[in-house]
């Protein structure tokens, strides 16, 4: 595939992944560090007919983008932590009624207002289930430059195709980085662009939730002349509200299955000196920068250290990852929190040895703590 | 002949959920003859409601309907309105619904002054959980919250709305459903916010513990609170106590709404106009 070269920034690329992928709506409220993807977009978007809306709150942001997903855009959402747990009910909603869209969350320092300048990897278990209740969350995290703006696409073709939200993670560090990256052409994108299913039948004939038990509703456009009903409650195929016992099983086993059934769909990950490791480091975001950049030190040393880089964090690759804690005696988790994934990878390898470095003080993990802590080991 | 509803309705979703002699569906069937007299069709429009009673009335009817989480109306219904300018979009919300839990949207849809329309049913009290305080309960009615008698001072839904910036205000009672009709017509023909409250009976869960057992009495209570704009301007101040207008309260022709303003900004971007600058806009504030 062909690529082009362009100096930017992590935010930048993620909004301009979303132009490319065929975002014509943003809804948002401006919240450090993730303001830069409103700022883009509140030019580009209207350069090709789209809109891009500043609303009176996180709340009404994410209320705006599912209302346009409804209509059948392409819609994006970015916010940091604060406005994801403001976020959290629409969340639910969007995943409840199956309406597609993507929610860029760049990590700052928590909880609460936190260190708001200041990088952290503290919403992991928060992007996995960030309102109540029962689904299947995809959560994508962007480990470079250019994943900034991969990942973002990628997030959009999943969402269409799961039709459910997908949160892409970035951190404050990759955010606000700066640099040179290689990002596929926008051609390209355009053409890879799978647009959502749509039922083309006579309207009488339609039922948009009336389907297999482990796929996604199919939801057409607004005003298209198929009228139906979104709502959050339990509903029937046509989406009417219900409480009949079966119905409501089936609907929350299938928006479960419709994910967990087809994990290999949306898994991700990279793998960097692997192949000869004998310690296993796993990172994700910008921290995984700097675990690379331990493992070239610790390879001149003789040690061998490998790279494990989970890039869809939720459902997280779980099989890949037993398959070398199984083979790998020093497995380190090293994150900026305290210790979320690392529950994940311990259930995942079944092994509760799992060494980790977690560091929560708002500044990045340089390659130097991680050298020190494999030594240790 | 009498109106065939027939058309509008999901009718296998009726019999509905209300309680018998509850004035939501006379609201929602002045709403069906306010559609069908505008001619409008019905894939035409969006229907979005929130949560409690109210929150029910976009399952009820046939159109493109949204039933969105509790107070959030107009924010998803901005977003619905934006990617289709050229569709229309009502919101259906309770009192509690609109000013409490909603009250931030409700005053910024008014402030962006954006085509939708937004029918507040204010039945003074939260009807679906049970006889909570809403932002309209009478101070001194009692409430499951406060059984001693409501002490928290309401809103004035109207009086917010203009304040706030909306550029169509109105209010009736379900007590004169051809009015009503009327004037629903008007909110909805209004290129620009508006805001059309509705005040309805809730006997159940305001007025059994207030001294109004059935529906006729408690609609009787609202008779008695509200009166004609035209008289209701004639008076002094100290007649007004108490006292609700009805009517058009607010409609501003000359303000400007908000996709349409949107547009001009699509057009800087495609290089058709120069920037927006204070000269553009009719008022300028």
């Amino acid at each position: 595939m062909q690529t082009r070269e362009v100096i930017s920034t992590g935010n930048q690329l993620a909004a301009k992944a979303a132009v490319d992928a065929g975002c014509m709506f943003f809804g948002g409220y401006p919240l450090t560090p993730s303001s830069e993807i409103m700022h883009v977009l509140s030019d580009s978007l209207p350069d090709k007919g789209g809109v891009s809306i500043q609303m009176e709150d996180e709340i009404a942001g994410i209320c705006s983008v599912i209302g346009a997903a409804m209509v059948g855009q392409r819609a994006l959402t970015a916010t940091s932590g604060p406005g994801m747990s403001l976020k959290a009910e629409q969340l639910g909603l969007a995943q409840m009624a199956e309406v597609p869209l993507v929610c860029v969350n760049v990590m700052r320092g928590g909880p609460s207002t936190g260190l708001p300048t200041r990088v952290a990897q503290g919403d992991i278990l928060q992007a996995k289930n960030p309102s109540h209740g029962d689904y299947k969350s995809i959560t994508l995290c962007a480990g470079t430059l250019a994943e900034c703006y991969t990942e973002v696409v990628r997030a959009f073709n999943i969402a269409d195709r799961f039709m459910q939200p997908v949160i892409v993670l970035l951190d404050e560090t990759i955010g606000h980085m700066h640099g040179k990256a290689d990002i596929p052409t926008a051609e390209d994108v355009a053409a890879g662009i799978v647009p959502r299913k749509r039922f083309d039948g006579p309207a009488e004939e339609y039922f948009p939730y009336d389907c297999e038990h482990d796929e996604p509703a199919v939801l057409n456009p607004m005003y298209e002349g198929y009228r139906y009903h979104f709502t959050g409650l339990h509903h029937d195929k046509n989406g009417y509200p219900t409480e009949e016992i079966e119905t409501c099983r089936k609907l929350i086993q299938r928006l479960e299955d419709k994910v967990a059934l087809h994990e290999d769909e949306v898994e991700s990950y990279e793998e960097f000196m692997m192949d000869d490791a004998d310690i296993m480091i796993i990172a994700y975001g910008s921290v995984s920068l700097a675990a690379k950049e331990s493992i070239r030190h610790l390879r001149a040393e003789g040690i061998k250290a490998g790279l494990f880089r989970p890039i869809t964090i939720w459902p997280s690759p779980a099989t890949q990852i037993k398959k070398h804690t199984d083979k790998i005696d020093k497995v380190l988790v090293v994150e900026l929190n305290i210790g979320q994934y690392h529950g994940e990878i311990q259930r995942a390898a079944a092994r509760l040895d799992i060494d980790g470095l977690f560091k929560v003080n708002g500044r990045p993990i340089s390659p130097y703590e991680i050298v020190t802590k494999v030594k240790e080991l | 002949m009498a109106f065939n509803y027939d058309k509008y309705l999901r009718l296998e979703k009726m019999p509905t959920l209300w309680c018998w002699g509850c004035g939501d569906g006379v609201i929602l069937k002045a709403f069906v003859r306010a559609v069908d007299k505008m001619k409008l069709n019905q894939d035409d429009v969006c229907v979005v409601s929130g949560i409690g009673c109210s929150g029910r009335f976009s399952s009820y009817v046939d159109f493109n309907t949204v039933h969105t989480t509790h107070g959030r109306t107009i924010a998803y219904a901005t977003g619905i309105k934006l990617a289709r300018p050229d569709k229309i979009v009502i919101c259906v919300a309770g009192d509690g619904d609109a000013l409490a839990i909603g009250g931030n949207h409700t005053i910024h849809g008014c402030r962006r002054n954006i085509d939708l329309t937004m029918i507040i049913i204010n039945n003074f009290i939260y009807g679906l959980t049970n006889s909570q305080t809403s932002p309209t309960t009478p101070k001194g009615m009692w409430t499951v919250t406060q059984k001693a008698g409501n002490i928290d001072p309401t809103f004035n839904t109207c009086d917010l709305a203009i304040a706030a910036g909306a550029s169509f205000v109105a209010r009736e009672s379900m007590l004169d459903p051809k009015k009503l009709e009327k004037a629903m017509i008007k909110a909805i023909e209004h290129k620009g916010f508006s805001i059309m409250e509705v005040l309805s009976n809730c006997h159940i869960n305001l007025g059994r513990k207030n001294k109004m057992v059935s529906a006729m009495e408690n609609l009787e209570w609202i008779d008695s609170i509200t009166i004609p704009k035209k008289k209701y301007d004639a008076m002094s101040s100290e007649e007004r106590l108490n006292l609700l207008p009805t009517g058009i309260l607010k409609q501003d022709l000359e303000a400007d709404e908000y996709c349409e303003m949107y547009a001009e900004i699509q057009k800087v971007h495609k290089g058709e106009r120069k920037v927006i600058t204070r000269d553009d806009f009719a008022k300028k504030i």
